[in-house]
């Protein structure tokens, strides 16, 4: 089976469209973030308190909104997350409502406000960590467990919350569910002292106004070492120029993957970080392979003119580029559509990004290449790509070696 | 076959059994169960897959600083008294940002030489330097005061390592976190009660016994009013609490206390939980003997007076000294049998040299893990599956070589996993996923390289030769670029990101060996098996 079997696009001479594609994505990302849903941060970087809760039903939002409402929590965001029949929503507040001197007063609030009609002076099962059903357990005793008391029912608590929590996915829907799992005694004696709220909590992430600010220079700083870490590599590898070329490439990549978070609204958190340095490093292996194969042309063609070269390069190549990036895409599909909702945002990142990685190595990486080369001769000067002969030494090696 | 051959294979074969012994190590049966067992002993989960809390706290470093600049001043007025040096003041400007800077006003101009040969001798960490009328200037020296700072972090991670260790929390990470000043990452798996381990962290644990001197008052201005409006000399009002349990009593009580402690938490030998007569936990101690000494002298001078417990700054208990007490005795509050446990332990771990604050706070739940876990290996099974597929209909023969080298690649990453000790998170299967995406990269440059030589007309060994031989240096160039920005991300990212990190990287450095030697030499292997002329099997 073959993709393309000498393919021959004119890919320079439809720069033009590239650019206005090109231009209409970049300009549209940039609006966004500009005017629009700006860049949207996640708590990571915004900080804020961000709950995860699963409920046994489905969740009413109104209801929900209502209670935080009246727990004083101004403003929450209220979210449906993951597929319908999980139940869950994250409740998230913005970082006015979280503060250092007490970090986790927003997250006690909304689980108190959500466990409404708790019956007085009984406690959350659903709720409730495994040393405070432990505690209970020993005031209680209902095993009558005599010296063993204490790891009997630390292994009974923890049990019981295992079950809660891997079997029942963090909910429990009623004290019966428990049957079989431990001692009746036991149900029994948690019911007294214990009720079941409609939900459980899977997940909190509480970030101070401090590190949220740290995280967003240090993720600036990220991208821009990474930027620079690939221009230096490219420079000494090539020229100067594809180090160049390359970066304006990954950096027009990474502009409308950012532009397509802030069109969507989707929120960035440090798991797109990572994959945006991801697909800096990556959308240059397709670039990487174009420019070895030019280098490699103009040796082999030296009266042929810039352009043709990197057309024959870039449709030389074609197969090959398709290939990786379209293996490399199906395992990141892979990612999308099944790696859950955590990864949700980092997958979502590397689909468009590879997508764009692609295609900006074949219509911005290398027609830059040729309009500098044109823009040197328009001034009269002396074609600085069509040098290689700095590389040719180590290639003359390879192949004795080979 | 020749030799040659014979050493490579072995050469893949011991690294896939090593890689192998990283992932399970030497399993206790071959069984499904036995495997899994022996894996996840092996390949450490990150909190995101095992649930747990993470903690980013940052200590209040100026509080250390403070409380030596506080030594200095007490040093630096008796040195002065004793050399007759006179001085109308010393103060700190900005105790809050600068606990590091002393002034002292209205030291004559012919004492100069006096002060700066006291700060000399008996305060070697300070310099001085001279501000307008007489006024002086003694500053901790640049060098010794991050000496101080970076030690108050290094005795915090210290004292809380102390704590956690004795709550039982296994494979507790508790380091210094270099992303920001002065701050500490704290990872405890399996811990589903973070408001327990922070109480328990956060209290700073200073243990210090007074004389009571008054009180209880309801408030600041009903104790000022009792004495008319001023305190007693060498006196303090303290608020009173009752230390451990987290919701504060609404009624707030304030105590009159007298300046100077008796005997400290540093004088303590040993602390437990024990009980009263009416079967109360209360928490009883043992002094040095410095320091029962000290007490006992204390106590023995004021029998019928108060003492007055107090922990950090807050009046726990005060009671009457009804005899000498030497080198033990008990608190008591009203504790609840875990508070009693938890103060005794604190109280044995030692005092934190300074206030801590809490930055950030994550929990995950064991069940959204193990969601996790589960899509994130559907993910990748999925992903795999795909690939391997793809390899096979678009390479036919060839494509069952990049399957063996994708494969291959993975082992050795898990193993390398299980060796490292490295944990693996959720961005990390999605590392190892991806991995596979880009680690066929490199066999697809090399397939079509060698393709594009055959359709040249090329011989099947020669066009293998060149294949890889043109192919080598962009697929390293190609893996140096992801891997810069990996090596990037590790050093910028925490947990779950630095988690991708590792995987990536070396997803991909294995892949240098699998892609490029491990499928050479089966080429070279079907190619020696081959008749001359014979076409190879690449789609």
């Amino acid at each position: 089976m073959e993709l393309f079997r000498n393919p021959n696009i004119d890919f320079l001479g439809k720069k033009w469209y590239f650019l206005a594609f090109s231009l209409i994505f970049s300009v549209a990302g940039v609006f966004s973030m500009l005017f629009w849903h700006h860049i949207p941060l996640g708590i990571d970087f915004s900080g804020g308190t961000l709950v995860e809760v699963k409920f046994t039903h489905s969740p009413d939002d109104n209801a929900i909104r209502s209670a935080l409402d009246r727990a004083g929590l101004r403003q929450p965001k209220i979210q449906r997350f993951g597929s319908a029949a999980s139940n869950e929503v994250l409740i998230n507040l913005s970082q006015e409502e979280t503060n250092e001197q007490a970090l986790d007063r927003g997250k006690d609030l909304i689980i108190k406000a959500l466990e409404k009609n708790a019956p007085a002076g009984k406690q959350d099962l659903n709720n409730a960590s495994v040393l405070s059903v432990t505690n209970y357990l020993l005031e209680k005793d209902p095993l009558h467990a005599g010296v063993e008391a204490n790891q009997r029912y630390a292994a009974i608590a923890q049990q019981i919350v295992n079950f809660r929590d891997k079997s029942k996915g963090g909910v429990l829907a009623s004290f019966d569910d428990m049957k079989g799992v431990v001692d009746p005694a036991v149900i029994a004696a948690l019911q007294d002292g214990y009720f079941l709220s409609d939900f459980g909590v899977r997940n909190v992430s509480i970030v101070g106004p401090q590190v949220g600010k740290q995280l967003q220079t240090q993720a600036k700083w990220a991208v821009v070492y990474s930027m620079l870490g690939m221009l230096v590599y490219l420079a000494f590898r090539f020229e100067w120029i594809y180090g160049v070329a390359a970066v304006v490439t990954v950096f027009h990549d990474t502009l409308i993957t950012v532009g397509a978070f802030s069109l969507t609204n989707k929120e960035i958190s440090l798991t797109v970080i990572a994959a945006i340095l991801t697909l800096i490093g990556y959308s240059n292996n397709d670039t990487i392979v174009i420019f070895d194969r030019i280098r490699e042309n103009l040796k082999l063609m030296r009266r042929e003119k810039l352009s043709d070269i990197v057309n024959k390069s870039i449709n030389q190549t074609l197969s090959r580029t398709i290939l990786t990036a379209g293996l490399t895409f199906l395992t990141v599909l892979a990612l999308y559509l099944f790696g859950g909702e955590v990864l949700h945002g980092f997958s979502f990142a590397l689909v468009i990004g590879i997508l764009i990685g692609t295609y900006s190595s074949i219509a911005i990486a290398a027609p830059i290449l040729v309009a500098y080369q044109d823009w040197r001769a328009g001034r009269g000067r002396k074609p600085a790509v069509l040098a290689p002969a700095k590389e040719s030494g180590r290639r003359e090696k390879v192949k004795a070696k080979a | 076959m020749n030799k040659n051959f014979a050493w490579k294979l072995a050469l893949i074969v011991g690294t896939l059994l090593v890689f192998l012994f990283g992932i399970f190590g030497i399993p206790r049966s071959l069984s499904k169960q036995g495997l899994a067992e022996a894996l996840t002993n092996r390949i450490h989960l990150g909190l995101d897959l095992k649930g747990g809390t993470h903690l980013i706290l940052q200590v209040q470093v100026n509080d250390a600083v403070k409380v030596d600049a506080d030594n200095a001043i007490e040093r630096l007025k008796a040195d002065m008294k004793a050399r007759k040096i006179n001085y109308t003041e010393i103060t700190q400007p900005d105790p809050a940002n600068h606990p590091e800077q002393i002034v002292t006003k209205g030291v004559p101009p012919e004492s100069r030489s006096d002060l700066m040969a006291i700060v000399n001798e008996r305060l070697p960490e300070y310099t001085v330097s001279s501000g307008a009328e007489n006024t002086w200037m003694v500053s901790m020296k640049a060098q010794a005061l991050s000496e101080l700072k970076n030690r108050a972090v290094q005795q915090a991670i210290e004292t809380i390592r102390n704590r956690i260790d004795q709550l039982g929390v296994s494979e507790p990470v508790i380091e210094e976190h270099g992303l920001g000043d002065y701050q500490i990452l704290v990872q405890l798996p399996g811990v589903d009660d973070p408001a327990r381990v922070k109480d328990i962290m956060q209290s700073t644990a200073m243990l210090e016994f007074r004389q009571g001197m008054g009180g209880p008052y309801p408030s600041q201005e009903a104790a000022l009013q009792e004495h008319g409006g001023v305190l007693p000399p060498d006196t303090v009002l303290m608020p009173g609490r009752s230390i451990g349990s987290r919701q504060n009593p609404e009624g707030e009580t304030w105590y009159l206390i007298s300046r100077a402690s008796a005997v400290t938490g540093r004088d303590l030998r040993n602390a437990s939980q024990s009980r009263d007569e009416n079967g109360q936990p209360n928490v009883s101690f043992q002094l040095t003997g410095e320091g029962g000494r000290r007490f006992a002298a204390f106590t023995g001078a004021h029998v019928g007076d108060n003492l007055a417990v107090i922990l950090d700054n807050k009046v726990q208990e005060v009671a009457v000294i009804k005899e000498q007490i030497h080198d033990q005795g008990v608190i008591n509050g009203h504790f609840g049998d875990q508070e009693a446990k938890d103060l005794a332990m604190v109280l044995r771990s030692g005092a934190l040299p300074a206030g801590i604050k809490y930055l950030e706070e994550r929990t995950v739940g064991p069940s959204l893990g193990s969601d996790s876990i589960r899509a994130g290996v559907t993910a990748a099974i999925i992903g795999m599956l795909a690939v391997l597929v793809f390899m096979l209909l678009y390479y036919h023969g060839a494509g069952i070589n990049a399957d063996v080298a994708l494969i291959l690649n993975l082992i050795i990453l898990l193993g390398f996993l299980g060796f490292s000790g490295a944990t693996l998170t959720l961005p990390g299967i999605a590392g190892v996923i991806l991995t596979v995406g880009m680690g066929v990269d490199s066999n697809v440059l090399i397939f079509e390289r060698i393709r594009e030589e055959l359709r040249n007309g090329k011989t099947p060994p020669s066009a293998v030769e060149q294949g890889f031989g043109h192919a080598w240096i962009t697929i390293v160039d190609t893996h140096v670029t992801t891997i810069v920005t990996a090596a990037i991300l590790f050093i910028f990212g925490t947990g779950p990101v630095r988690g991708f990190a590792v995987t990536l990287t070396f997803g991909l450095l294995a892949n240098l060996f699998t892609a490029v030697f491990v499928s050479r030499v089966i080429f070279d292997w079907i190619l020696s098996r081959k008749q001359r002329g014979e076409a190879l099997s690449i789609g």
